[in-house]
């Protein structure tokens, strides 16, 4: 099964790569070399060239010659030259991505298993008051992540000044491995957390408790309350069950998630992925927003692939199963 | 034709009631909007008065009307990409459960790799590209969101056709020498429905915050009015931090109570397709009139047989499905 899944995910790679290189050929006036024209005398001819390789070379050549140096050049971690930033694009993205993959690991993480066990604690008190939570928590989930961000901005930020705003870390602190320096980041990071972990939690609760109310009707659990076990097992018990669609649905998750996490950094000013890459789209910086969109969609791979082991150990059946 | 009775739990009332009330403001909303949105005849950043129920924008707009005018285009293009999303995720779901084989797998890999591809990221760098007469135009945006939103319906949908494709009226249809494609939309496809209707609400709600989200970071036409851009200039004029909330709440509460509708109408589908949730889904008024503990129990979630718990006396708030 994880072959298989290895098997998908490298030609979901090769499929976001070659989306890359297929569709500013596709749309009307050639994007790519209207963007190069315009770059003439705002970089130097050695920038412009990694460009246009970073593109995959000369125009004039063959179309699959310009696929192959395009691939090669990916192959190098040659992204390109960013315009505005005029750094290549693998070095800025080294700076940004540990921002937003850090914020958005540990806000996923948390949500998830908060979502899970409230999920699991709401299937089991089915039809009790416990359930006017279910419209609450749906409205939550139906407003854009950036929008709760900002209304969180204004209310816990800027007004209450209960949470510092604006970046990362205090401009007073000089960024390095010493406590000062980590305890202002988790600072700066809580309010993009929480607001993420507000957003996303109710998703996994609704999808949770569903399956817990299913699981309790199969005749296991009913075994277990027979048996007489204390009701923390039972629950546990049928838990354990339903929490396994929950870990197969990660893919689709992750990558909504992620989405909506690179909004928030937006809004928060976060210096990650997402605040990037509005800046980019914003000045048309092609190189950089491929070198983006490049490196999400790795990483939601990455993540899916852990999500596929961490189910694969959780459930045994799949072990022998050849079911993807 | 067939009409499918939606449970009636308060949940599933509330959420026809929202996006009724939505519904009719899309169609009627741009004729009751009192000022033209893009003029700039006020005076900049008026707070919400009689006159201007929800005040002007720093350019002296006001905000009401560019809030009623934007609920068409958010909601169509929203429609348009649900609608179009659910279309293709049903050809290629049903195609992909009843043909089996070398086309289910092929169709099977497409919609895993897209499913695997984050849809946000796709969509900026398809839009990033896009010529300015392509992006200030709904239809174009519309079927692009709807590219990236099909995949999840499909898999539902392929899972649910597989349940069914050895079912005796498939298979008497199949004797009889019906065509395939015959089978599938006439003989499969109509027992989709819920499953259908679930998937539909759910690629409109992506739609709606994808649309919105691509409005907000201005990769739509700003000239267009929708409830995205109207974030977008909030947030370019710093709205959200000079504490002008009458700017920039009303769309983002819009957006988040559609949503909600959509979604708590979809709770009623899945209390049709489940019927054990649709136990769980009642209240303690309904529960004590059909005899059932007061209280759920343990491993003892009652399958109501019945979709409506009490045969309603008008038809009001029942989901009609063709």
């Amino acid at each position: 099964m994880i072959l298989r899944r290895l098997a998908l995910y490298a030609l979901t790679a090769w499929v976001a790569i070659t989306v890359n290189f297929i569709l500013p050929r596709l749309m009307p006036g050639n994007p790519i070399q209207t963007f190069i024209g315009k770059l003439t005398g705002q970089v130097t001819s050695g920038e412009i060239n990694a460009i246009r390789l970073s593109f995959g070379g000369d125009f004039n050549q063959g179309i699959f010659a310009q696929y192959f140096t395009y691939l090669s050049q990916l192959f190098h971690g040659n992204f390109g030259v960013s315009i505005t930033l005029g750094a290549p694009v693998s070095a800025i993205l080294r700076e940004t991505v540990p921002w937003t993959v850090g914020l958005i690991g540990v806000s996923t993480i948390i949500s998830f298993v908060v979502g899970t066990i409230a999920g699991a604690l709401l299937g089991w008190t089915r039809g009790s008051r416990f359930d006017s939570l279910i419209p609450t928590a749906t409205f939550f989930q139906a407003i854009p992540y950036f929008f709760l961000a900002t209304v969180m901005l204004l209310v816990f930020g800027s007004n209450l000044h209960w949470f510092p705003v604006l970046g990362a870390y205090s401009q007073n602190v000089t960024p390095g491995f010493n406590w000062q320096f980590i305890s202002n980041v988790i600072r700066f990071g809580e309010l993009p957390l929480i607001s993420i972990v507000l957003s996303s939690v109710a998703g996994w609760m609704l999808g949770m408790r569903n399956m817990m109310i299913t699981m309790i009707g199969e005749d296991f659990v009913l075994m277990a309350v027979a048996k007489g076990l204390p009701r923390r097992k039972v629950i546990m018990h049928a838990a354990r069950n339903a929490v396994l669609p929950s870990i197969a649905n990660l893919s689709l998750a992750i990558g909504l998630v992620v989405s909506g996490a690179l909004l928030v950094e937006l809004v928060f000013n976060y210096p990650g992925v997402g605040d990037l890459l509005l800046q980019a789209v914003l000045n048309e910086d092609y190189p950089l927003i491929q070198g983006i969109f490049l490196v999400i969609t790795f990483t939601v791979l990455a993540a899916n692939l852990i999500a596929d082991v961490v189910y694969l150990a959780l459930d045994p059946r799949t072990r022998t199963e050849a079911a993807v | 034709m067939k009409n499918l009775r939606l449970p009636k739990s308060p949940k599933v009332l509330l959420g026809l009631a929202i996006l009724t009330f939505f519904i009719i403001m899309t169609v009627i909303g741009p004729w009751l909007a009192p000022f033209d949105p893009n003029s700039t005849q006020f005076a900049p950043l008026l707070l919400p008065s009689a006159h201007h129920w929800l005040g002007t924008t720093s350019l002296g707009q006001d905000i009401f009307s560019q809030l009623l005018v934007g609920a068409r285009a958010t909601m169509v293009v929203a429609l348009l990409a649900g609608i179009v999303a659910t279309i293709l995720s049903m050809t290629i779901g049903v195609a992909a459960g009843y043909l089996g084989g070398f086309t289910d797998d092929g169709l099977s890999l497409l919609s895993n790799v897209f499913l695997a591809i984050p849809g946000l990221p796709l969509l900026i760098v398809i839009d990033s590209y896009l010529p300015v007469s392509g992006r200030s135009n709904e239809f174009v945006i519309g079927l692009i969101i709807s590219l990236t939103g099909w995949a999840w319906g499909a898999r539902v949908l392929r899972a649910q056709t597989m349940s069914l494709r050895n079912r005796d009226f498939v298979e008497a249809a199949r004797i009889i020498g019906e065509k395939r494609y015959r089978i599938m939309f006439t003989e499969i496809a109509p027992n989709l429905l819920p499953v259908l209707a679930s998937s539909l609400l759910f690629t409109v709600l992506y739609s709606i915050g994808a649309y919105v989200t691509l409005a907000y970071i201005g990769l739509t036409s700003t000239s267009v009015w929708n409830w995205g851009t109207m974030l977008y200039w909030a947030q370019a004029n710093n709205a959200p931090l000079s504490n002008e909330w009458y700017w920039f709440v009303p769309p983002g509460i819009c957006i988040a109570l559609v949503g909600t509708g959509l979604a708590l109408v979809n709770f009623g589908i899945d209390e049709f397709i489940n019927p054990r949730l649709r136990a769980a889904g009642l209240t303690s008024r309904q529960r004590r009139s059909l005899g059932l503990p007061r209280r759920a129990r343990l491993g003892l979630t009652p399958v109501l047989r019945s979709a409506s718990v009490k045969r309603p006396t008008n038809t009001r708030g029942s989901l009609v499905v063709e």
